[in-house]
């Protein structure tokens, strides 16, 4: 089936004339018809508009024109803003927004001649680990439990509808944005690779932003050669983001076959929490074993700083976010609701604009930014983030990467971890440090919990070296030779 | 420290998000479990650590003072809830 | 001379610091490339950047940057190599992304000085706190509409610099005088037009008063007086007001006012009267500006020669008092116009023909000194005329109203009138004898003590010879035949 090709499969089939790029992309969208009424993975399919990308990557092909995504149907998390296609965050206060421009992210998918199928669902704002604060609905893992297969699981998130539609086979690959573990952990919770890079690899201009230090774009895949495919045409400097990094793109995709031989890969000791579940602990040894059968070399390390992250990350993320969603005010563009006078037309509109768990980011940076809390609270913050970083940097003085579990457990059910706020927090303990610090890392399916369902490992790199990242993460993915398929895709049983 | 209802909703009116009164014992019941899960960074030393506050580890580039931008109002006002010839219209403002 | 406010209770002190915002001279806004012209159709020159769509970034504008250096290297002010944006925080119609981005710890230009000269000659310095650069707000609308306030962000983005002074100042008269030094040297650097009017340059003024020797008390802050004199006027009016509150054993609360000029008083602004919190943290979009050292000297060794070195120079250079010179060097266009009529002649002579009868046709004329009724070269040919004996000084004054009136050569306007001195000592001899033989009583007088009446008989014969005659031949003639 079309839907079950990987990018680098779909791409030589194209070239080779086996088939054509409406072919595909009909494939995909009969997919999305199919199946998202149950997953909801997709806020809104542009049916006309991707038949229309696809033949003119039809053409291109036929004129000998092909570029690194030429007729590839890809899914765009619904925070990158898309010329002419509403872009509504996941959030109530966007719903009638449509942007005069398109994200440089989403732009270079284009220039490279991708095919856009729709906008995918998301945690408003990307504020959430499950889906479950969209707007538009929750998302339906495509997974399933083997002992409770009416269970409805979550995706994970905040990119929950990315992973949803590429896990059951609606596109070849998405875009997720990943500020405290939005693209690794629901890529784990889905059994697909995602990758964040380096702070300043991806554009953030056209992304409606969360936490600005924090957000990072990047791709999901159903293998790391194509995560570094789609890296490779999402990254790029872009003098629009002052944090853009003049920096060259190299080929990751070479990078994808090269041995791990003689790398020294880190264990942070401090990874290994009380409570983790044996099986992710037994996939994580059972990671550093493959690794060290393909000629690398394990050494323990330690991240003193570890367990501080996802505090420091409570107070940094909310904080930004107090300020970013400040524009969201009924005012230029976006819903209102009209109030009596111009701070009733505010407080009126952000109330019914912003879900809980948004508005509750919202007070707490207000909170920890305010006079008298500055100091004890977001000023500390950055503080530990500061020691969060320099962790990293002794760490990799002494290993090329570092191999975690991605998150603390596979998969769960739909309203489960609510009653809570930290509960749900806590999904993002092997995640967030990696945002902290800017450095890069991917999830890679490495395993299945006793239930069925997929387990991810994450490697880390320094920054920049996502050369040697992809390397890691495929010596993994061939040790691992994860073939399991979700109970949800096209063409499947579902 | 911990948020008493009045700072819930001086909170809020900074934030300028609309919170009835019936909500305010949940938000600070809320808030209050996170800030004292927060908390837990006062277990850290920071003395003399330099704060960290930007994920880019560069220093600002610099533009051209050149005109590339502007001259579509349509475009800027063409998402406004509302609109007055080519202005932004917002309930009147008594200074 | 100091300043004080006769109370009841005694006399207090005035402590006045000014936050001056200074509209940057700039192609493009500090953070988008929208122009930043002003008077443009509303929201025509505003970016996604501006109006704070979504995903929207700032990238600073380098030029900018190098005017606010060059602003701080004219207040000899330290410049950090090391500056900072940061958010604040606040709601209002006209901030689109619901904060500004400003600079709170990091300024990019730390503490100077400012010289002001008083109407006495004395002078002062006023310290500047800082110098830190910001994006101006859109603007409001309030007039147009019976129910809705209109906005328009062509102004929203456009560089601030705010200069902050020390509470240095303690009479109406400094400030003034601050203000228009300040001004003097913005507009000297190219940095900033100074325009209130039109507000490119706003004043916020912070007013306290105290008893001598007392530390500070409570201030409130005027927001955006919009002229000199208004800012004169807004400090007397509100240090009044504070004194008459203290003396009725009443406290001021620090509270941000307005100024109604038509009143003369401030008043309370109550829109702003809720609890600020401006939430003040590091832009997470901006890294941070480093400067290079090479890169300000070089901005250093190019700044042009700034009021204080000029005025200093033209009492050396071309021997003019203080007053002269200030008055002088106040315009950079003023002391350009000066020192081409001054080039190669009396400089003495220039200043006061500058500062005189040309002063005089500009506000008559209602002209700039950019647009000149008589240009500088056409004066200093004037002055020419008067040196080698052409004219005489009070034909000259009649040549430049004709200059001003048809914008002639003064050469030509001497030629057409026939306004040439008489420098024939027989004419002017024959005229002579004719006003003593008219006179003889006269004469008598003279002759018998009565020294006064010289100047009756100068007056009579250049009256004689229609204001052409040789004053110096014509004193020498009458002194001779006098006394004969």
């Amino acid at each position: 089936m079309l839907t079950d090709l990987t990018i680098e499969q779909a791409r030589a089939g194209l070239r080779a004339g086996e088939f054509t790029a409406v072919d595909l992309t009909m494939a995909h969208l009969h997919a999305i018809e199919v199946l998202n009424p149950r997953l909801n993975a997709f806020i809104d399919v542009r049916h006309d508009r991707a038949l229309d990308q696809a033949r003119a990557a039809d053409a291109a092909l036929a004129a000998g024109e092909a570029r690194a995504l030429t007729g590839i149907p890809l899914a765009i998390k619904d925070l990158f803003c898309t010329a002419g296609v509403r872009t509504t965050a996941g959030s109530r206060i966007l719903e009638p927004f449509v942007p005069p421009y398109e994200s440089t992210v989403t732009a270079n998918l284009l220039r490279d001649g991708a095919v856009f199928l729709g906008k995918t669902n998301m945690d408003e704002f990307a504020m959430g680990s499950s889906n479950m604060t969209s707007a538009y609905g929750p998302v339906e893992n495509p997974w399933k439990r083997r002992q409770d297969a009416a269970a409805v699981l979550v995706p994970g998130g905040s990119s929950g509808g990315s992973a949803a539609a590429v896990a059951a086979r609606l596109a070849l690959g998405a875009t997720g944005t990943d500020t405290g573990g939005s693209i690794r952990q629901p890529a784990s919770f889905c059994g697909l690779v995602g990758v964040k890079p380096t702070y300043g690899r991806c554009s953030r201009w056209g992304v409606v932003a969360f936490a600005s230090s924090l957000d990072h774009p990047g791709p999901f895949s159903r293998t790391v050669r194509d995560g570094a495919i789609l890296l490779g045409s999402m990254a790029g400097f872009d003098p629009k983001d002052s944090t853009s990094a003049e920096m060259p793109v190299p080929d990751w995709e070479a990078a994808c076959a090269r041995s791990v031989k003689g790398l020294r890969i880190g264990v942070p000791r401090e990874y290994r929490m009380d409570g983790m579940p044996a099986e992710i602990e037994a996939l994580w040894r059972q990671g550093l074993d493959w690794l060290r059968d393909a000629g690398a070399e394990i050494v323990d390390v330690s991240l003193p700083h570890t367990k501080y992250g996802l505090a420091a990350y409570y107070v940094v993320a909310p904080a930004e976010a107090s300020s970013n969603l400040a524009r969201y005010d009924g005012v230029r563009f976006g819903a209102r609701t009209d109030g009596s006078d111009l701070r009733d037309l505010y407080e009126r509109t952000r109330a019914s604009g912003f879900g809980d768990e948004v508005r509750r980011r919202i007070m707490i940076g207000t909170y920890v930014l305010s006079a008298g809390y500055y100091d004890a609270y977001y000023l500390r913050a950055q503080k530990v983030r500061a020691l969060i970083l320099k962790d990293f940097t002794d760490a990799f003085g002494q290993v090329d990467a570092l191999l975690t579990p991605t998150a603390p457990s596979a998969a769960f059910g739909q309203g489960e971890k609510m009653d809570d706020p930290i509960t749900m927090y806590l999904n993002d303990v092997f995640t967030v440090p990696a945002n902290l610090a800017g450095v890069p890392g991917i999830s890679v399916p490495a395993g299945l919990d006793p239930n069925g369902l997929p387990l991810g490992l994450q490697v880390l790199a320094k920054p920049f070296d996502e050369a040697t990242m992809f390397t890691v993460a495929a010596a993994l993915e061939r040790a691992a030779g994860f073939e399991a398929l979700p109970t949800l895709r096209a063409g499947g049983e579902g | 420290m911990s948020l008493d209802p009045a700072t819930v909703r001086r909170i809020a009116t900074l934030a300028r998000i609309r919170v009835e009164e019936a909500e305010v014992a949940t938000l600070q019941n809320e808030l209050n479990g996170i800030l004292s899960w927060i908390e837990q960074l006062n277990e850290v030393n920071v003395d003399g650590v330099a704060p960290l506050t930007g994920g880019a580890q560069m220093t600002l580039r610099l533009r051209e003072d050149v005109v590339t931008d502007g001259g579509y109002p349509d475009q800027v006002l063409g998402n406004a809830p509302d609109r007055i010839g080519d202005f932004f219209a917002v309930p009147k403002v008594v200074e | 001379m100091s300043y004080t406010i006769q109370g009841r209770t005694g006399d207090w002190e005035l402590v006045v610091g000014l936050e001056v915002h200074a509209q940057v001279i700039s192609k493009a806004k500090l953070f988008s490339g929208a122009a930043t012209a002003f008077g443009a159709d509303p929201n025509s020159q505003v970016s996604y950047v501006d109006a704070a769509f979504p995903g929207m970034l700032p990238v600073v504008n380098r030029f900018c940057v190098e005017q606010a250096v060059r602003t701080g290297l004219g207040l000899a002010a330290h410049i950090n190599p090391v500056s900072r944006f940061d958010r604040k925080n606040y709601f209002y119609a006209d901030l689109p992304q619901g904060y500004q981005i400003s600079q709170f710890d990091h300024p990019i230009v730390g503490t100077g000085t400012i010289e002001i000269e008083l109407a006495d000659g004395s002078t002062r310095q006023i310290g500047v706190t800082r110098l830190h650069l910001e994006q101006d707000a859109g603007k409001s609308i309030h007039d147009q509409h019976p129910t809705k306030s209109l906005i328009d962000l062509n102004r929203a983005g456009v560089a601030l610099m705010e200069i902050v002074s020390e509470p240095d100042i303690r009479s109406p008269e400094e400030a003034g005088a601050y203000l228009r030094k300040l001004r003097s040297i913005l507009r000297y650097l190219g940095t900033c037009d100074g325009n209130m009017e039109e507000g490119s340059m706003r004043a916020d003024v912070n007013v306290s008063v105290r008893k001598h020797g007392e530390p500070y008390r409570t201030r409130c802050e005027v927001k955006n007086v919009n002229s000199v004199r208004f800012v004169m006027q807004a400090i007397e009016a509100e240090a009044m007001r504070q004194v008459e509150i203290w003396e009725s054993g009443g406290t001021v609360e620090q509270e941000t006012r307005l100024f109604d000029p038509g009143r003369g008083e401030t008043r309370s602004m109550r829109s702003k009267e809720d609890a600020h919190d401006y939430r003040y943290f590091p832009d997470p979009d901006l890294p941070p500006l480093v400067l290079d050292e090479a890169w300000i000297e070089t901005l250093r060794a190019n700044l042009p020669e700034l009021p204080d070195a000029k005025k200093a120079r033209f009492m050396r250079e071309y021997g003019l008092s203080p007053y002269d010179a200030g008055v002088l060097v106040a315009e950079q266009a003023t002391a350009q116009f000066y020192e081409t009529v001054a080039r190669g002649r009396d400089a003495k002579i220039a200043a006061n023909w500058v500062t005189g009868d040309f002063f005089a046709a500009l506000n008559r004329t209602g002209r700039s000194i950019e647009d000149p009724p008589v240009t500088a070269t056409a004066l200093g040919q004037l002055l020419d005329l008067m040196a080698d004996g052409t004219i005489n000084g009070r034909i000259a004054k009649d040549v430049f109203e004709a200059m001003v009136d048809t914008g002639k050569a003064p050469a030509a306007i001497v030629e057409e009138k026939g306004l040439r001195q008489v420098t024939d000592t027989g004419a002017i001899e024959a005229a002579v004898d004719a006003i003593l033989a008219a006179n003889a009583g006269k004469v008598a007088e003279y002759r018998g003590g009565k020294d006064k009446l010289f100047g009756f008989f100068v007056g009579q014969t250049m009256k004689a010879m229609a204001g052409k005659g040789n004053p110096a031949l014509i004193n020498e003639t009458l002194k001779r035949k006098l006394a004969g």
